[in-house]
């Protein structure tokens, strides 16, 4: 076998080198921006300098041959720099009035889709999925592909009260973080244990330990060790698969959709909010998942139908109060809906403020 | 092409619409790739995901792969139906690090597809929810000849189980006018020092840092990293009454007052008679509203620093916790800065290595042992800053008073005296 070759551990690398001349000159430097256009940023430099930003949303599992057009446009029309937005977003520079409009025609013309700024709904924050993750209960990439094939035209826009920011996630890890609206796996039956199996694969105590709620014990089962659920107890939130894959919590039938909202990492007006619970047992039907794009959508018309300018969300509800919200989206308010965890005392009203 | 081409009626669906399509993506791979073995790769890849989308459940199982030398970077994935799907049996991710900001130039790009195209499948996304490059599909040996090649110019792996994970941080200094830190140098400043914990999993559990340059906190690095820094100010924001009495006159005062004044939660703002905007700087909360709506005449003010918030996480396992603020404010313009943060977040990550279970992160440790435990155990002092209000149970034994008053007015004397 050939020598093995040392890692160089250069760690994280430095930016400057792939900055945009602009972008360096002006460093720190930054006086304020406008919005020409939906998709389209100016930023003002101290200095005087100017530098156009053109967002542009992609499929997001890019193949090299997409890679390359988005190199080639960049080449040609962009200056010859790149950079992504934390939500996957390309956002292509340029230091020139007149680059913008043929740099917006190539990306369109290549299939690509120029948005994602100010009030839209920008592109959804998503993770592995079936295509590569180890636990997860659906897809994410198609879940996205799917709804934005119908929110397009958000992302194109600026119809929006203020920006929103959708995420989905393919188990109740919740990779995909909070979001203004948030599409998650949710299971809804206690795993299915191959007691085959317990014994080779998984660290038995560090499987009870990672319950939530402690609801697995070591047993011996037809005189194996292996592992047991007080299915009373649990909450099928499926910690214990990851460690553990003979505890199969997927389910074809069982694991479903839920729709949260109003998670705000911004602190921006209010403090950062978590998002709540609104909608749960729709069901994961590829390809397509119709059902939970229907929910999105309805909950986005009346968004942009009751908030203010501005009002993100979770503003938006806490203005409203929750029995309007589910009054004006006409989903169904159920004894889901009121926490139990711990600290849920904390989101009951105990007062008599009440709006009829 | 040698095997047969699966079919995926499934995934054709996704084709449709108007939104670009990773199936087509993909299937260019498949059919139009000159190199076989990325025409085979994906082709079976195909053909398990739409087995996936027929049966709803996935089909990767996780493993140890590693590169010579670290002990993360990579996750893992063998099939579980290999069989059916064999030239895809192994398809383990390389994590990478990017820059903070996540820049390129094309020419890089290019040079890092064309690796990419020689060792793995072809499929890349920039980036992973953890802020990686994620290089998607190689097997065990091409994990190890990819890296190989592009650490050589510059690329390094980035984490993966319990160390410290790849950090992320906002366009800031390079483009926002928001921005009140250099979010390059931070970040830099603090990944760098943290390499072999990135590359080597030997905590507890996993640990993020995230850089935001201003309170808008475009990272989410108060609800999702451990260690969140988030650019601020501490003296009077800027105000350009020319430049807001333009802003009154073109969209007319009630709609500044709509849009604007009232929607201060601070209630610092109010419209003069003469347009002039008075901004009472003693009740604002850096809540970036205003400045959001008119960045050409509300900016932050320039005693610039950051707020440090510690122990951000998703639901796993005790619910979601946002970050507490550890450091309400500090410098950080000066090597000595840097070294003080750097220093902070080692003192951090050494308590929590010492005190923390086996996967607890860092903010569930707090939970668990209390903010005060945590803040003596890293030589940090009580603040109000931390607190949205003191305690509401009497619950609890207070016999040290005296001498914790004590301390309280002698750092106030201190404070005092440092300031004069
Ligand atoms: S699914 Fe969750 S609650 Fe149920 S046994 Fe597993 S870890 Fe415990
Ligand atoms: S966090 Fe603040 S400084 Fe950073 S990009 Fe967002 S608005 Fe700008």
């Amino acid at each position: 076998m050939a020598e093995m070759r040392e890692p160089i551990e250069s760690g994280c690398p430095d930016g400057f080198q792939y900055m945009h001349p602009t972008m360096r000159r002006n460093f720190g430097q930054w006086a304020y921006h406008e919005d020409p256009q939906p998709g389209v940023l100016l930023h003002h430099a101290k200095s005087g300098e100017k530098l156009w930003t053109v967002k542009v949303g992609t499929q997001r599992i890019l193949d090299v041959f997409s890679l390359r057009t988005l190199c080639d446009i960049g080449d040609k029309y962009a200056d010859g720099y790149i950079r992504f937005t934390l939500r996957s977003n390309i956002e292509y520079v340029v230091d020139d009035e007149a680059k913008v409009q043929p740099l917006i025609e190539a990306v369109e013309e290549a299939g690509f889709v120029v948005g994602g700024t100010r009030n839209s709904v920008t592109s959804l924050s998503h993770t592995q999925g079936w295509l590569h993750c180890d636990i997860p209960g659906t897809d994410a990439s198609g879940v996205v592909k799917s709804m934005m094939d119908e929110l397009i035209g958000e992302f194109k826009a600026w119809n929006m009260p203020n920006r929103v920011h959708i995420t989905t996630s393919c188990c109740q890890i919740n990779c995909g973080g909070q979001g203004d609206i948030a599409i998650n796996v949710q299971h809804t039956k206690p795993p299915k244990i191959n007691h085959d199996l317990v014994a080779n694969v998984c660290e038995r105590p560090s499987v009870v330990a990672r319950c939530p709620v402690a609801a697995i014990r070591p047993a011996l089962v037809d005189g194996k060790p292996s592992l047991e659920v007080d299915e009373k107890k649990c909450i099928c939130c499926g910690a214990c698969f990851p460690p553990c894959p003979p505890m199969q919590i997927n389910d074809a039938e069982h694991s479903k959709l839920a729709i949260w909202i109003g998670g705000n990492h911004s602190n921006a007006r209010g403090k950062p909010t978590f998002q709540k619970l609104v909608a749960s047992g729709i069901p994961n039907n590829p390809p397509r998942w119709p059902e939970a794009t229907a929910i999105v959508k309805r909950i986005l018309d009346a968004y942009k139908e009751g908030a203010k300018d501005w009002e993100r969300i979770n503003e938006w509800v806490e203005r409203i109060g929750w029995p309007r919200f589910f009054e004006v989206t006409g989903l169904p308010f159920t004894k889901y809906h009121i926490d139990n965890w711990r600290g849920a005392r904390n989101s009951l009203n105990a007062s008599t403020h009440i709006r009829f | 092409m040698a095997s047969k081409i699966h079919e995926t009626p499934m995934l054709d669906e996704l084709e449709n619409g108007p939104w670009p399509s990773f199936v087509s993506g993909i299937k260019r791979l498949r059919d139009d790739h000159p190199d076989e073995r990325i025409r085979q790769v994906t082709n079976s890849l195909l053909g398990q995901l739409e087995h996936s989308y027929e049966t709803r459940k996935g089909y990767w199982k996780g493993g140890t792969v590693s590169v010579f030398g670290y002990g993360g970077g990579i996750i893992p994935r063998f099939s579980e139906v290999g069989d059916a799907f064999p030239e895809s049996k192994e398809f383990h991710t390389l994590r990478v690090q990017p820059t903070p900001g996540n820049y390129y130039t094309t020419d890089m790009m290019r040079k890092l597809a064309d690796s990419w195209e020689k060792h793995g499948s072809g499929l890349q996304t920039f980036h992973g929810q953890t802020g990686n490059i994620m290089f998607i599909g190689t097997t065990t040996e091409g994990t190890q000849h990819f890296f190989d090649e592009i650490n050589e110019y510059g690329w390094d792996l980035g984490g993966a189980g319990p160390c410290v994970r790849t950090g992320m941080s906002c366009v800031g200094s390079a483009r926002c006018e928001q921005s009140c830190v250099n979010e390059h140098a931070t970040h830099l400043h603090l990944l760098n020092n943290f390499t072999d914990d990135v590359h080597r999993p030997a905590l507890p559990y996993k640990f993020k840092f995230k850089v935001s340059g201003c309170p808008n906190d475009c990272q989410n690095a108060i609800e999702r990293s451990d260690f969140a820094i988030i650019g601020t100010w501490r003296d009077h924001k800027k105000v350009d009454q020319d430049a807001w009495k333009a802003f009154v006159k073109e969209k007319g005062r009630q709609h500044v007052i709509d849009n604007v004044i009232t929607r201060c939660v601070s209630n610092s703002l109010a419209l003069a008679d003469d347009d002039s905007l008075i901004a009472d700087d003693s009740k604002c909360v850096r809540s970036m509203h205003c400045m959001n709506v008119v960045p050409k005449a509300i900016s932050p003010g320039d005693d610039r620093g950051v707020t440090i918030l510690v122990g951000g996480k998703r639901t796993l396992k005790i619910g979601d916790l946002m970050g507490t603020v550890v450091i309400p404010f500090m410098k950080l313009d000066t090597e000595e800065d840097y070294e003080k943060i750097v220093e902070l977040a080692e003192e951090i990550i050494d308590f929590w290595a010492e005190n923390g279970l086996e996967h607890e992160r860092c903010g569930e440790m707090i939970e668990r042992i209390g903010l005060v435990n945590f803040l003596e155990g890293i030589g940090v002092d009580v603040d109000p800053h931390m607190i949205s209000h003191p305690r509401q149970s009497s619950y609890v034994r207070m016999d040290g008073w005296d001498e914790e008053a004590e301390k309280w007015y002698q750092r106030k004397q201190e404070e005092k005296a440092a300031a004069s």
